[in-house]
């Protein structure tokens, strides 16, 4: 009626933040920055030459071995996943205590042996099992000695305290020559 | 003259927001650029299995990355697969493989590389220990058994 139509009309461009927010925020959440985590093994190097015999005695190392059947035997008895930790951490703190258990923490080296037919999840869940009991036993240790976790002392500021943490438990954990015995 | 004169005083004057589309839009094309949604086509299914005790890796670019899994694709079977970078591949290529990426990558910065095995749950263990002897054939020496991070109730 009495309009004056001057010119284009200017486009309503006030919906626009919306739509790119929405964009915005489907890239937000759609984006997966995942930090990659894992287990870490340090793998012994390769010698030609056979092993030397060390003469370990039997009490100072903890047989852990993994069947086909996903069957774990620790020092020849079965045993269920869930009590290896408490079981390692025995052997691991034992101090000569008990007989059938290592001499001491330095001495002291759990021996990992699985089936060719072993299942990589059960292989996993031991090996996260007995890392988690060597993590707790320094973890207590250096609560005891410095007051706080090893997971939380400082690689840089508190290398001694590290240190002295790892000669108290190393960690000797082997792994045999895998054999196959299951055949699968 | 005071025919053109503005109304003023009446109101605060509006904020002008017309360039808040172009930030926006700004953002959008960052996070359209950064987001990485796939390394490689993943030619073997590797359901990860989970651990409580799985330490942060190092940064992406020293990682090798070896994937075992029984193939997507049907018609390949089930037998678990070994994935190289975008192709199956069998044990004997791990080795060339290592050897080959560690020849990109600084001479110094060698020694840091850590391989990342992502196997699916259901591979036996066999094939993993294959793998193992063939790093360590290579001195490749830093492992890890990429594994879900799990949060169990104590």
């Amino acid at each position: 009626m009495g309009r004056k139509s001057r010119g284009t009309p200017e486009v309503n461009a006030g919906s626009m933040a919306d739509i790119a927010f929405l964009l915005l925020v489907f890239f937000l959440v759609t984006t997966t920055m995942d930090i990659p985590t894992g287990l870490q093994v340090a793998l012994p190097p390769i010698t030609n030459e056979p092993p030397p015999e060390s003469v370990q005695k039997k009490r100072n190392v903890l047989e852990v071995l993994i069947n086909a059947n996903d069957q774990l035997l620790v020092e020849k008895q079965l045993m269920t996943i869930d009590r290896l930790r408490q079981k390692t951490k025995d052997h691991l703190t034992n101090e000569g205590r008990d007989p059938n258990l290592a001499i001491s923490s330095t001495k002291a080296i759990v021996s990992l042996k699985n089936d060719r037919g072993t299942s990589y999840d059960i292989y996993v869940q031991v090996y996260n099992e007995l890392t988690a009991a060597y993590n707790e036993v320094r973890n207590d240790y250096s609560m005891q000695e410095f007051g706080r976790l090893y997971s939380e002392l400082s690689p840089n500021r508190d290398q001694a305290k590290i240190k002295e943490v790892k000669t108290k438990y190393p960690k000797k954990l082997s792994e045999a020559e895998p054999v196959s015995l299951g055949g699968k | 003259m005071s025919k053109f004169k503005k109304k003023s005083g009446d109101k605060s004057p509006a904020i002008n927001t017309s360039a808040l589309p172009d930030i926006v839009f700004m953002l959008l094309f960052f996070f359209m650029v950064a987001t990485k949604m796939r390394d490689r086509e993943m030619k073997v299914k590797t359901q990860l299995p989970q651990a409580t005790e799985v330490e942060k890796l190092e940064k992406k670019s020293r990682l090798h990355y070896i994937f075992v899994g029984p193939p997507i694709d049907p018609k390949m079977g089930t037998t678990p697969r070994i994935q190289l970078d975008d192709a199956f591949a069998t044990v004997d290529d791990i080795q060339a493989y290592i050897t080959l990426q560690n020849s990109k990558k600084d001479e110094a910065e060698v020694k840091y590389m850590t391989t990342s095995l992502k196997a699916d749950k259901t591979v036996k263990m066999g094939i993993v220990t294959d793998i193992k002897q063939e790093l360590r054939q290579v001195n490749a020496l830093k492992l890890s058994y990429t594994a879900a991070k799990e949060i169990r109730e104590d």
